[in-house]
């Protein structure tokens, strides 16, 4: 339902709108074929005529829409092969929408009625703005992925990847992965070390975690202070002190110098995520389980754990990512008996720059997926199991 | 109402008043919860505070030149620095001593860099020194050897210094530490302290026994200056060692016996050994702790009246400390520049979509770091995706590609990429309690956008501003591996100052006082971030 009635913009706004727009994309287009003022002539002219031309044929969007698309994909072609194809074909379909948007004043439809044309003009920059800060924050995550199936030993992308050439294709830093010593080693180290530093923090953190949430605790706040301050002393400083006294007594360059180490930094993500469950556990329940005769244990495990259990598997997932993720003290703790993915990933990144780094990177962030989405399936069921509906 | 009179105490069901009875359920509650937290916090002290308090003992710590060179610390206190003199030769003999033991355990070149790090130069010194001091006082050997070859017989030798219970258990397996005796120690105290650290040395580091080896030279110098100073030690003694003492007493005195100095044995080795410079460093830190490293890292040194700042084109440490915040600076503005119209979008948009826009900043907040890094390697370097970009449309020259990487701005990117949603989510949270209806009002009272925004909604979302900024201001300072990787020389932080001095120029001292430094300011604000958010409150996704 519109929130306010609109009506079809005349021509005239609707063609210098879109000559604005095709101004903007003609400059870019121009600049790479040589003059970019002629790109610019060109393409607000292109647009301002099919502005003024769609205003008055809305009734055939549709048809139009696919026409348009289709003749940019094909003039795209003739410039420029393939690529050029999809980008006329990307290109197409906005000018299409957007000329239609305009005309039919669908841009209002959702904005409140009182607004100046300078107010809608700003709502829409801004949305602008923001959707350029969210490309920021995920296109250098997105890039890595394509690079990742790179044939060459290149980090850039080569002619044949922009031609869309399979022979510019491969899998071969996949296999590379799989097959490689050094990084099976180093798969193998990671998977040994989180876990166990995992079940350190989990085991210790959930006690801590609910003793802190008791109603009477002396000197809670230096206690909290405490247990979170692994989070914050920066990783350097922990690493230096932890260097300085392993190597001390000795559990310098051990496994379980690096799981102990690990186990600490992941700590703080327990006790965060399992306080905050606790937060809205309902204490009469244990009560109530006390009452008709359950012992201390038997209602931690059949009431109290059950009812947490979302939190303390969300702060393990994020004790795990802490110790699969972490470089800084494996450098120092460790020795090069346990060389972790990250710190392969790191001297990989440092000397010899190989792209198999890149498809490390996309199976990780694939791990990364994966994991978001159990912590925050995780999220809603602990919520609804406190009664709190999940936003 | 005649039930209610009754004034004695309220009782519980056992009979105990009600008051000490509530206060003993407390006291079990209190104690439940601390024995719930005592394993976590006991862990946490143990692989964690200590480490860290390791670490803060380790800036003051200077032990290491008091303990491989006693004797000649002790003799340097009386030494004036500022003299503008090497110090006597008596100094030199106890510098000796140490110096053939230390070189012995092979730990003198560990002091030597010690040293080195404050007097550059030092280092070399000490190398040369320990090749050759097992020569000094040869010419002694030779002539106590001359006058009677018993002298250079292990058992003639335990029978002068040793205790005669140790003497008796000494020679096999398992045995006991060196022990000198009484008499020997105090008639000839030089030569009886040298004998004595020469025993125990050879025991502990080649496994070898006083009895059958024969002392090295310097054992010897302490001989002939024990017995120049008393010539009546042999009267403390009986039999052969007596007579042998007399004997070597009397050839002392007599004109053809040779002496040297040790001095210039040691000008001749290195000439800097007469520099007062290097006695100056020596005495300086010849305490068991020092404030040096800290001076050091605020890039003092210690000079002849007191700490001084040292020459210009020594200070690196300030330049880097500066930078580190300066750029952490602005990597939490560009953070705040960018985090805000994104907090402000997702608070505002309905949930549905928040949701999945939501998605956008939680995958880079779940991907690892360094895969993270090395896609901004990917993007910014000279023939990366970006510099590609720019090329293609004609902006910059295929000759003349931007340098983003390995630089200043290599890192700002990167970081600001790495630490916005550390600046979003709670920037995300404290807006999503903004009634929207405050705002609706202002503009219907007559305000602008920009007034209603400016002196209604900003004021009420600046707590999550502070939030955000502190957080990523206390990661940004510390931050080691993306400077590391993309900052090159000029984008690099005083993180990788710390590692560079733990791991290659093993100056842990140093490293140890700019980790205090660092660690110092880390707290500072997350103190400040305590009292003003709370720890409580720190949200994950």
């Amino acid at each position: 339902m519109a929130l306010t009635p609109v009506q079809n913009q005349t021509p005239a706004f609707t063609a210098a709108v879109a000559a604005g727009a095709g101004a903007f994309f003609g400059l870019f287009v121009g600049t790479a074929q040589g003059s970019g003022f002629l790109g610019l002539i060109i393409g607000a002219v292109l647009l301002g005529v099919l502005g003024f031309v769609f205003t008055s044929l809305t009734a055939q969007e549709k048809p139009i829409r696919w026409a348009v698309l289709a003749v940019f994909a094909v003039a795209g072609f003739f410039v420029g092969g393939f690529p050029a194809l999809v980008i006329g074909a990307l290109f197409g379909w906005f000018t299409g929408w957007f000329i239609f948007w305009l005309a039919t004043s669908r841009y209002r439809a959702t904005l409140a009625p009182y607004l100046t044309p300078g107010q809608v003009l700003w709502h829409y920059s801004f949305r602008v703005i923001c959707g350029a800060i969210f490309v920021f924050l995920i296109t250098p995550i997105l890039v890595v992925m394509p690079l990742s199936f790179n044939a060459e030993n290149f980090f850039t992308f080569t002619p044949e990847m922009l031609r869309f050439d399979p022979e510019g294709y491969s899998l071969k830093h996949y296999r590379d992965f799989f097959t490689n010593a050094d990084w099976q080693q180093a798969l193998w180290n990671s998977l040994s070390i989180a876990p166990m530093a995992t079940l350190l923090s989990v085991g210790f953190g959930t006690l801590a975690a609910i003793g802190l949430s008791q109603p009477h605790v002396p000197f809670r706040r230096a206690i909290m202070a405490i247990l979170i301050s692994p989070m914050i002393v920066p990783l350097i400083i922990s690493a230096a002190g932890m260097y300085f006294f392993y190597s001390r007594i000795g559990l310098q360059g051990t496994y379980f110098g690096v799981v102990l180490a690990h186990a600490a930094l992941g700590i703080p993500f327990v006790i965060i995520t399992v306080t905050a469950t606790l937060v809205g556990f309902d204490r009469s329940l244990t009560r109530a389980a006390a009452n008709m005769g359950a012992g201390p244990v038997t209602t931690f495990f059949r009431v109290q754990m059950p009812l947490i259990l979302p939190g303390v598997i969300s702060g393990g997932l994020f004790a795990f990512i802490t110790s699969f993720d972490e470089v800084v003290v494996v450098l120092f703790v460790g020795s090069a008996g346990q060389k972790t993915l990250p710190w392969q990933m790191f001297t990989g990144l440092r000397e010899q720059i190989s792209p198999t780094i890149l498809a490390v990177a996309t199976i990780l962030v694939v791990i990364s997926i994966c994991l978001l989405t159990t912590v925050e399936m995780l999220r809603r069921r602990s919520e609804r199991l406190r009664g709190m509906s999940p936003s | 109402m005649s039930d209610t009179t009754d004034t004695g105490p309220v009782l519980a069901a056992d009979g105990t008043p009600l008051k000490r009875s509530l206060a003993r359920a407390l006291r079990m509650q209190k104690m439940r919860a601390l024995a719930l937290i005592a394993p976590l916090l006991l862990f946490v002290l143990l692989t964690f505070i200590l480490p860290i308090g390791d670490m803060l003992f380790r800036s003051v710590e200077n032990s290491i030149v008091s303990e491989t060179l006693p004797r000649t610390t002790a003799a340097v206190q009386t030494y004036d620095a500022d003299g503008g003199e090497a110090p006597p030769e008596s100094t030199f003999d106890a510098l000796a001593y140490d110096l053939v033991v230390a070189a012995e355990k092979k730990v003198h070149t560990r002091v030597g860099s010690r040293l080195n790090y404050e007097n550059a130069g030092i280092s070399s010194l000490f190398r040369k020194a320990g090749r050759k001091v097992d020569d000094m006082g040869e010419v002694y050997l030779d002539q106590f050897v001359e006058l009677d070859p018993a002298w250079e017989e292990p058992q003639a030798l335990i029978a002068l210094f040793a205790d005669p219970s140790w003497a008796a258990s000494a020679g096999g397996e398992d045995e006991p530490r060196f022990e000198y005796s009484s008499a020997a120690a105090e008639v000839l105290p030089g030569a009886t302290d040298a004998y004595t650290a020469w025993a125990r040395t050879i025991q502990t580091e080649d496994q070898d026994s006083p009895t059958k080896e024969e002392p090295w030279a310097p054992v010897y110098m302490a001989l002939y200056h024990d017995l120049a100073d008393n010539p009546d030690a042999a009267s403390a003694f009986e039999g052969d060692t007596a007579a042998r003492l007399a004997a070597a007493a009397a050839a002392i005195q007599s004109p053809e016996w040779q002496t040297m100095s040790t001095r210039d044995a040691f000008v001749d080795i290195d000439e800097d050994w007469a520099d007062p410079e290097v006695w100056r460093t020596i005495k300086t830190y010849s305490s068991k702790y020092t404030n040096g490293y800290f001076l050091n890292a605020a890039d003092f040194q210690k000079g002849h009246d007191g700490p001084e700042l040292r020459p210009e084109l020594q200070r690196i440490y300030g330049t880097l400390f500066l930078r580190t915040m300066i750029m952490s600076l602005a990597i939490t503005v560009s953070c705040i520049v960018l985090g805000y119209p994104v907090a402000w979008i997702l608070a505002n948009l309905p949930s549905r979509t928040a949701n999945v826009l939501m998605i956008l900043v939680l995958l880079p907040f779940w991907t690892s770091l360094l895969v993270r890094t090395s896609a901004w390697k990917v993007m910014l370097q000279q023939q990366g995706v970006i510099n590609d970009v720019l090329v293609w449309l004609g902006i910059v020259a295929d000759n003349d590609r931007l340098v983003m990487i390995n630089n200043q701005f290599g890192t700002i990117v990167a970081m600001t990429h790495i630490l916005l949603p550390f600046m979003i989510l709670p920037m995300y949270s404290v807006m999503q309690t903004i009634n929207p209806s405050y705002l609706r009002a202002a503009k219907s009272l007559g305000a602008t956008n920009w007034t209603a925004f400016w002196r209604v909604y900003f004021p009420q979302s600046v707590p999550g501003i502070g939030a955000g900024s502190i957080l990523v201001f206390i990661l940004a300072i510390g931050y080691y591996i993306t400077p590391e990787l993309v900052g090159g020389t000029k984008g690099v932080f005083i993180s990788n100052r710390i590692a560079f001095h733990i791991s290659q120029s093993l100056n842990w001292g140093l490293a140890a006082a700019l980790g205090t430094i660092l660690l110092v300011v880390v707290l500072l604000l997350y103190w400040a971030y305590d009292k003003i958010v709370g720890i409580d409150n720190v949200k994950l996704g």
